[in-house]
């Protein structure tokens, strides 16, 4: 059961990091400063989530694995992210456009992670809700002005919902075993999660005159730590330092 | 220090004398993030909670208090994080948040499950006029705790202290 607690806290805790580290190259890059802050830390939230979520795996897994060592010396095959985290961030309609998709699905998963029977997965989830509830009230706010803003606005949520869409879909694909987890009251049914999402996003869209399409082709892969082409480049440049000087502090 | 009857209010009052690394005005223990305080063995065991995931503060925060209680005699200290229950504002005192008032900062306002209902108030208090008359203008401001919002009386910006 540790092991699969393990790769389940991987799942959920590297989708933070490579989030985190997407976003995070916004910073002094932001359309004002207001939002360069309100992005930085967004990300500092993520990092902080997914360094609790990965030192309790290294403690499980009892091979000694830091969360450092964990974050900094695995390589793609060993990445368990969502596929929609390690997208491009484009322009800033897709940068929120992704964040949305991943803050309503993580507000309804680490809410109900909160009831965990897992008591450390269960403490570390509630208090992330608190977190997601600002930074969901914050993309949701952004995607609705660009749906509601100019002509020019509107295209490019557009454009981004055409970009990012297909890969949801694998935002609600399992891990091997997972279903074990979920008998035992550690994590919930992915399904169900699936079910209120959709409702939450349908609504979000329709506010922005963006309709969902049907039967689209949904990529999916990294439940079993297959990925995009991106992940590679992300790990390069987020690993590069501590691969280099592997005894290099802080 | 040899003693193994541990007093408490003493070694707080202690850790009251260290400041919040990001608002130096409140002290670690006003701002809640000290829990417990056990003695096992001869050493020390100081539990402390993170404010937000990702505070970058907290490691600042723990080598303080390992600093300072080295400086009072003890010399085995283990600092120990828990995550239940989550970190609140609710902790803060009245007197904390008064302090924060003086320093610039707008306290949080009301409880967490006020908050929780009802969202962030539209209006803060202004902390350098009073004035009720403000709106925001990020969620996020200069730390992961605070907001920032604008006075639109004296038309100041400040900093506010989420209420989570």
């Amino acid at each position: 059961m540790n092991e699969l607690v393990f790769k389940y806290l991987l799942r959920i805790s590297d989708s933070g990091l490579i989030l985190a580290q997407r976003i995070s190259a916004w910073t002094g890059h932001g359309p004002f400063l207001e939002e360069d802050l309100a992005l930085t830390n967004i990300a500092l939230d993520l990092f902080g989530r997914s360094r609790s979520l990965l030192d309790y795996a290294g403690n499980l897994e009892g091979k000694g694995r830091s969360e450092d060592e964990l974050a900094f010396f695995r390589n793609e095959r060993h990445y368990y992210n969502h596929l929609i985290c390690e997208q491009p961030n484009g322009d800033y309609a897709q940068t929120m456009l992704r964040q949305a998709f991943v803050d309503a699905f993580e507000l309804l998963l680490y809410t109900e992670l909160s009831k965990s029977k897992d008591q450390t997965l269960a403490a570390i989830a509630a208090k992330s809700v608190k977190e997601i509830t600002y930074h969901k009230r914050h993309s949701f706010s952004w995607v609705k002005r660009f749906g509601n803003g100019t002509q020019e606005s509107f295209t490019r949520l557009q454009n981004a919902f055409h970009e990012l869409w297909p890969y949801t879909g694998d935002m609600f694909e399992p891990i091997e075993g997972e279903t074990d987890l979920v008998k035992n009251g550690f994590v919930p049914d992915l399904q169900k999660i699936k079910t209120d999402w959709e409702k939450i996003i349908k609504d979000l869209l329709e506010e922005c005159n963006i309709r969902l399409p049907e039967n689209v082709y949904m990529h999916s892969g990294s439940a079993k730590a297959l990925h995009t082409e991106h992940l590679g480049f992300i790990l390069a440049e987020m690993q590069s330092l501590p691969r280099a000087y592997p005894e290099a502090k802080w | 220090m040899n003693s193994s009857v541990l007093n408490k209010d003493q070694i707080l009052s202690w850790l009251h004398e260290i400041p919040d690394p990001e608002i130096p005005v409140i002290s670690i223990v006003e701002l809640g993030v000290i829990r417990d305080l056990t003695f096992n063995d001869n050493t020390l065991e100081v539990t402390i909670t993170p404010t937000y995931s990702g505070c970058p503060a907290m490691k600042q925060m723990e080598e303080d208090v390992i600093k300072k209680l080295n400086e009072k005699g003890f010399s085995k200290i283990n600092i120990n994080t828990v995550y239940e229950p989550a970190w609140t504002t609710d902790w803060i005192s009245a007197e904390a948040r008064l302090k924060l008032q003086n320093y610039g900062i707008a306290p949080p306002e009301g409880s967490r499950d006020k908050t929780a209902l009802m969202g962030e108030p539209k209006s803060v208090t202004c902390p350098r006029c009073k004035s009720k008359n403000s709106e925001m203008v990020s969620q996020f401001g200069s730390t992961a705790c605070k907001a920032l919002y604008k006075c639109k009386d004296c038309l100041e910006v400040f900093d506010y202290f989420k209420c989570i």
